[in-house]
């Protein structure tokens, strides 16, 4: 039987190097192929013109019309604005136990908060936020262990905080969850 | 992250009941969620949930008439009011109808993060509260008192009955009987057992330093009055204060104590305010308070006032069939205070227990029971690790023949009812102690 992969579904002008190391990355932290598109839709659905921002459930919702039964996760990787309903802002979303999740670079610069742009920073917090995702998305809850990519991040300092890694706990129970 | 904690999201918009539903469950918490009032109350019915997130504008009803009924059906929830148009008023109004927290959606992730949090920690704290409540409870609690004697059944029908009511109890007995246990598991029992018990040891204070204990002191009062200080009195507010030795104070104490008994307000020493305390009396006293009176050592209507409800704890010569079961207690709270195994007593010591006087009564048995273990082998307590070699034989007054019956037998326990070598130390032949058993009808405990 053909190994199920991981979609990385990526909108918008990334850089080559970087849509490389997160495909090598994320295959080498899940043990699953990892394949790679790239989506030129029309955004302005899911724009949200009083908030400015795009809406991460829409983006779920037609990411999610879009998965094959090829993919066992798909993940949308933006570099727009996120938002859900009742939250001003997030890097990343996915569905609990669910296919699908989104995780967007634009909160994750440094320039956002009036620092000195930093690429690779930005790639190491991208990173953690994709596991992350992809961690709920096989039915991880938050951890409660500083340093795993499980634990709850709200501010980019806190994603700065913790590893790309998941804690031995964290590992197995992904582990189990992922043999099912 | 895996809590216990229940949350109900109730908002009619679809979205916002998914992201929130998606937010929690990332964060371990048991989820449901309801798109009106309607289905939130049917929910509220059936299971009890812990927090309860509300949109304020639902159609059907808002979010702050669901509240009002939620807690007409669960009291406990921690209530947070949501909505999009935020305004004082309405938090205001959300705040005093007993919500936890009133948010405006959007909310910071933050925000969102701390505000269950907080909730959380309030539920873990009103549980740990109620935990600890009941330690409480349990620590001082009836069925600490060990014994099943039918004296000791009396005394315990007695504290349960006036436990609940407010009435003065005065308990008399013997040093050492446990007067002050039985004041603790009367005030434990009571509605006041959330309140403080103040123990005073009348006995144990001068006439001016029982005064400033009892009735407190303002700064300057006398020497060495350096701050203000609170009378046991004040401490005792809403709760019980116990006079140990009662008998022991003076008169003019004596009238100070009628005085605030009557009126249940007192004056600190020094101050000229009045001060008021809600508290219950327990006295307890050694001695006897009537032939007292009769002697005019105590005042008559102090006695009729603290003698509303009279215990009187008996004696361990009274019950002395509780003496096994208040040894297994005391070498159980010895041998896990010293950290070591659980010991047994040997027949023959038990035995020996059971036949002495205990002048000391329950304090005595303690004592000794604790030096057994400090002393003994550590697997048993035996006939020569209690302090019972000097008896009470030499001091009492009991015929030669009681002295000889008690003398045998206790040298048969000490030798474990080995009939020569007790016999070998009592320096008789065998048939002489053999007809001595006989004579006294003496038994041996281990057959």
């Amino acid at each position: 039987m053909k190994k199920k992969k991981i979609l990385l579904v990526s909108h918008g002008q990334f850089r080559k190097e970087f849509l490389e190391k997160i495909i090598k990355d994320v295959q080498l932290n899940f043990n699953v192929p990892v394949h790679h598109v790239v989506d030129r839709t029309d955004m302005s659905p899911f724009f949200d013109a009083s908030r400015r921002q795009y809406d991460a459930n829409k983006l779920l919702k037609s990411l999610d019309s879009v998965s094959t039964a090829a993919n066992i996760k798909t993940i949308g990787l933006y570099r727009v604005d996120l938002f859900i309903p009742i939250l001003t802002f997030i890097f990343g979303q996915a569905i609990f136990k669910g296919k699908t999740g989104v995780v967007s670079t634009y909160r994750l610069r440094n320039e956002q908060y009036g620092m000195i742009g930093n690429e690779d920073l930005i790639y190491e917090r991208f990173r953690k936020v994709v596991f992350h995702e992809l961690g709920h998305s096989y039915g991880l809850i938050h951890c409660h262990i500083p340093v795993c990519v499980m634990r709850s991040s709200t501010y980019v300092e806190d994603i700065d905080q913790k590893k790309h890694l998941f804690c031995p706990k964290c590992k197995e129970e992904l582990d189990n969850l992922m043999a099912k | 992250m895996k809590t216990n904690i229940s949350l109900l999201i109730v908002d009619d918009e679809e979205s916002v009941r998914d992201s929130l539903y998606n937010w929690f469950m990332e964060d371990g918490y048991e989820v449901s969620c309801a798109a009106d009032a309607k289905e939130a109350l049917t929910k509220i019915e059936k299971q009890k949930f812990d927090i309860i997130l509300a949109d304020i504008k639902m159609p059907g009803m808002d979010g702050m008439e669901m509240h009002r009924r939620i807690r007409a059906l669960n009291s406990e929830a921690i209530v947070i009011i949501m909505t999009a148009f935020a305004s004082v008023d309405t938090a205001v109004q959300a705040l005093r109808d007993g919500a936890f927290d009133y948010v405006t959606k959007p909310f910071d992730p933050d925000d969102l993060s701390h505000l269950i949090r907080n909730a959380a920690n309030q539920i873990s704290l009103k549980s740990e509260n109620e935990a600890l409540k009941n330690k409480v409870v349990s620590l001082e609690n009836i069925e600490n008192i060990v014994g099943n004697s039918e004296v000791m059944m009396k005394v315990l029908k007695e504290v349960e009955n006036v436990s609940s009511s407010d009435s003065s109890v005065i308990i008399t007995g013997e040093s050492g009987t446990g007067k002050e246990l039985i004041a603790r598991a009367i005030h434990s029992n009571s509605l006041r057992k959330f309140f403080p018990l103040v123990t005073v040891h009348c006995g144990a204070l001068s006439e001016g330093l029982l005064e400033s204990e009892l009735f407190g002191h303002e700064k300057g009062a006398f020497t060495g009055a350096m701050f203000t200080r609170k009378g046991r009195f004040e401490m005792a507010d809403g709760g019980t204060i116990f006079l140990d030795e009662i008998a022991t104070i003076s008169m003019k104490m004596q009238v100070e104590l009628l005085r605030v008994l009557e009126s249940k307000t007192f004056v600190r020493v020094g101050g000229n305010k009045e001060i008021k305390s809600d508290f219950r009396l327990i006295c307890a006293t050694n001695r006897d308070l009537k032939k007292m009176v009769d002697e005019g050592s105590f005042r008559e209507d102090l006695y009729y006032r603290l003698n509303v409800v009279n215990i009187k704890a008996p004696s361990l010569r009274d019950r002395k069939e509780d003496i096994p079961a208040l040894v297994d207690h005391f070498i159980k709270k010895y041998c896990t205070s010293m950290s070591r195994d659980l010991l047994h007593i040997d027949k023959s010591a038990l035995a020996r227990l059971k036949e002495y006087d205990f002048p000391g009564n329950v304090r005595e048995l303690e004592n000794m029971v604790e030096r057994a273990i400090v002393v003994g082998n550590g697997t048993e307590i035996r006939l020569k690790d209690l302090p019972l070699d000097k008896d009470s034989i030499t001091d009492s007054n009991d015929s030669l023949q009681d002295v000889e019956k008690k003398y045998v037998l206790q040298t048969l326990n000490k030798y474990n009812w080995n009939i020569s070598r007790t016999a070998k130390a009592l320096k008789v032949d065998r048939v002489t102690l053999y007809n001595k058993i006989r004579k006294y009808k003496l038994k041996n405990p281990g057959e």
